[in-house]
């Protein structure tokens, strides 16, 4: 956990004008009493169970494993969650929060349309007024993820600042939730942003890593020795990694978005590139120059493409206890090929860089080993961008 | 003296209001806003509030946020912009003050930023996204080296906060009269006067107010509750439109003297 003021040793804490400090202290009392409140736990599980369609499974990806001829993986389904991504765990639980604050409208950022999609539901679900920021940009390469919102009562509002993308959609939705705060709520989509979201994010995906030790311990009889997840914000990597980094005999890693090449403007690894600075609220490390400007980034995965990482990321990079690398645009279109012909899973492109490093490190281990990778999104978002680059060998 | 300090103990001395204009630096470039800075203190502005443009101003509306890039797109950086207040202050004596987001001056190095920005003549800070909580270090580097830290105050500040933020602010607070992010509006905030009279009560310092205020009659209607009121995306536009043209430093100095007017006569 972090200390009370939301600071993960130098990272994280609450760098917002002074507008927004009275409802990030309303959001982390509501939060704080949730924790305790039973009703709201009892109808946040009933929800996880009847509509999310939890536990997701944990699905032993033989092909996969024999293919590779070292450790044994297993892959957590997140991708088989209501809506096709764990997105849908933090936009539940943030909306149910709304809700026991008295706000009837919410809004949120999305890049791809994922974290969009996953708030526009949760907000049909239970009644809420919905608005999404999105970048035009974005907006023109997800059309469908669009209507899909719209469809869903949401309104899509286009952001045209900046360099028109997710970072700068969260730039209009923190504008937003300064003039409307009084009756807004702000569903930030990942472990980044003003302490509480951090928090708050991780425990609503901590569902992920606490049903993955249950069902390791069912299968396996014992917990895994490796553990890996894609890093974009960082919330589908703590939510799997949160309930065993006290473990020590686990190792984990953290994969980032290398892009074309680790050279300014091609990638989103921030752990490669990027140095300590404040972005959106939470020191971390940021992609920037050396004037502390936001740099531009570049990920064939609209999820991972942004130019921080949460704070927790930051601090457990700092103390080893989490080893972060890359994998390329052409290493993740790899995997997203292998996994699809030897195990009937379209992965997410996000997810694809996990599966990237599961395949270097597979190989590597024995077979009595057991690695847990989480499959955090489904891939028929990426089906028509993939095919440009398969099939016509566009470069991502 | 710090210079911000004493033009509050001045004004208060001459029951007046400060007249705060804002403009971006860098926009339409560094030498233009050195002379459109003269020029609005010569029109009567008591304190300049030079902002320093970033690649995301999450505390500005569309109209800093396109002066900003435009600043930027033509290099414009922190470094720049301390040694443009260098040049403004071999020319004037007018108060200014930095008004900036927190990563540029983190990455620059707090200390050094601090050090810097006083040896150029810069007299005090305004750091929009930097509440007082998580600015220890910043303010004790303000501190040593004279600059005046002035943090925001906002409607939806707490009783228990403001106490806290007029301690953490030296010579004034700077209060946000509306929720929201920076521009102009048709009409003010109902209630501006109890606000601004709680803020100055609970805080303990001058209160200027800004956002939102664009034309002499606004501001004479704030002057009259508060201490200091500021006006910034209304000159950003107007040097927007006239940028490249040969009256645009007439045009600029004739609104800065009518908001003058409008401001001392409350």
């Amino acid at each position: 956990m972090p200390d009370e003021r939301g600071r993960y040793g130098a990272f994280g804490g609450r760098y917002v004008p002074e507008t927004l400090m009275f409802a990030l202290d309303q959001l982390e009392a509501a939060h704080k009493s949730a924790l305790q409140d039973t009703a709201f736990q009892q109808e946040l599980a009933l929800l996880q169970r009847q509509y999310v369609g939890r536990p997701t499974p944990l699905y032993f990806a033989g092909r996969l494993t024999e293919h590779l001829g070292g450790a044994r993986i297993y892959f957590k389904r997140e991708d088989l969650a209501h809506t096709g991504a764990h997105k849908i765990n933090n936009a539940l639980g943030q909306c149910l929060l709304a809700k026991s604050m008295g706000k009837p409208r919410i809004i949120a950022e999305t890049g791809a349309g994922q974290h969009g999609v996953a708030t526009a539901t949760a907000a049909a679900l239970l009644g809420l007024e919905c608005e999404v920021y999105m970048g035009s940009e974005d907006m023109e390469r997800q059309r469908l993820n669009v209507f899909r919102m719209e469809l869903l009562g949401a309104r899509v509002i286009p952001v045209v600042s900046g360099s028109k993308t997710l970072k700068d959609a969260i730039n209009e939705a923190l504008r937003d939730w300064a003039a409307n705060v009084e009756r807004t709520h702000y569903v930030l989509g990942t472990v980044h942003g003003p302490h509480p979201f951090p928090v708050i994010c991780r425990e609503f995906q901590s569902i992920i890593g606490k049903e993955a030790r249950s069902q390791i311990l069912e299968l396996e009889g014992r917990l895994p020795d490796l553990m890996i997840a894609c890093v974009g914000g960082g919330s589908n990597a703590l939510g799997l990694f949160n309930e065993f980094l006290q473990e020590d005999s686990i190792d984990f890693i953290g994969v980032e978005a290398g892009g074309k090449a680790i050279t300014p403007g091609m990638h989103a690894a921030r752990f490669a590139g990027g140095t300590l600075g404040m972005l959106q609220g939470a020191m971390s490390y940021v992609l920037q120059d050396e004037n502390g400007l936001i740099g531009k980034t570049h990920s064939i995965s609209a999820g991972l493409d942004y130019a921080s990482v949460g704070p927790q990321h930051a601090w457990l990079y700092e103390s080893g206890r989490v080893a972060y690398t890359h994998a390329s645009d052409r290493e993740t279109l790899d995997a997203f090929q292998l996994c699809s012909r030897l195990e009937g899973i379209l992965p997410a492109l996000e997810s694809a860089h996990a599966i990237a490093e599961v395949m270097k490190r597979a190989p590597e281990l024995s077979c009595d080993k057991l690695i847990v990778m989480n499959m955090s999104g489904r891939g028929d978002k990426d089906v028509e961008q993939a095919a440009r680059f398969i099939l016509t060998g566009e470069e991502p | 003296m710090n210079r911000i300090i004493r033009l509050f103990q001045e004004l208060k001395e001459r029951q007046e209001s400060a007249f705060i204009p804002f403009i971006t630096s860098g926009d339409p470039d560094l030498a233009m806003s050195e002379d459109i800075a003269v020029a609005l203190a010569e029109a009567g502005a008591d304190l300049i509030e030079y902002g320093v443009p970033f690649s995301d101003p999450i505390g500005d509306g569309v109209v800093i946020q396109e002066a900003s890039l435009r600043a930027l797109s033509q290099g414009v950086t922190l470094r720049k912009v301390l040694a443009s207040v260098a040049r403004i202050r071999e020319r004037s004596d007018v108060p200014l003050m930095l008004f900036t987001y927190f990563n540029p001056v983190l990455v620059y190095g707090v200390e050094a930023f601090a050090r810097d920005a006083a040896a150029a003549g810069a007299d005090g800070i305004l750091c929009v996204d930097l509440p007082p909580d998580d600015a220890e270090e910043y303010r004790k580097a303000l501190r040593e080296n004279g600059l005046s830290a002035v943090f925001l105050a906002a409607p939806t500040s707490t009783d228990e906060r403001l106490p806290f933020i007029g301690e953490a602010s030296d010579s004034f607070v700077y209060y946000i009269s509306r929720l929201g992010v920076t521009g102009e509006q048709q009409a003010l905030s109902e209630g501006l006067a109890e606000s601004v009279a709680r803020v100055r009560s609970l805080c303990g310092r001058p209160v200027a107010v800004g956002f939102g205020i664009s034309t002499p009659e606004q501001a004479r209607r704030v002057a009259e509750v508060a201490e200091g009121v500021v006006v910034g995306s209304a000159i950003v536009r107007l040097i927007a439109e006239y940028a490249g043209r040969p009256e645009l430093l007439q045009e600029v100095r004739s609104f800065g003297k009518r908001l003058a007017d409008a401001i001392k006569e409350r």
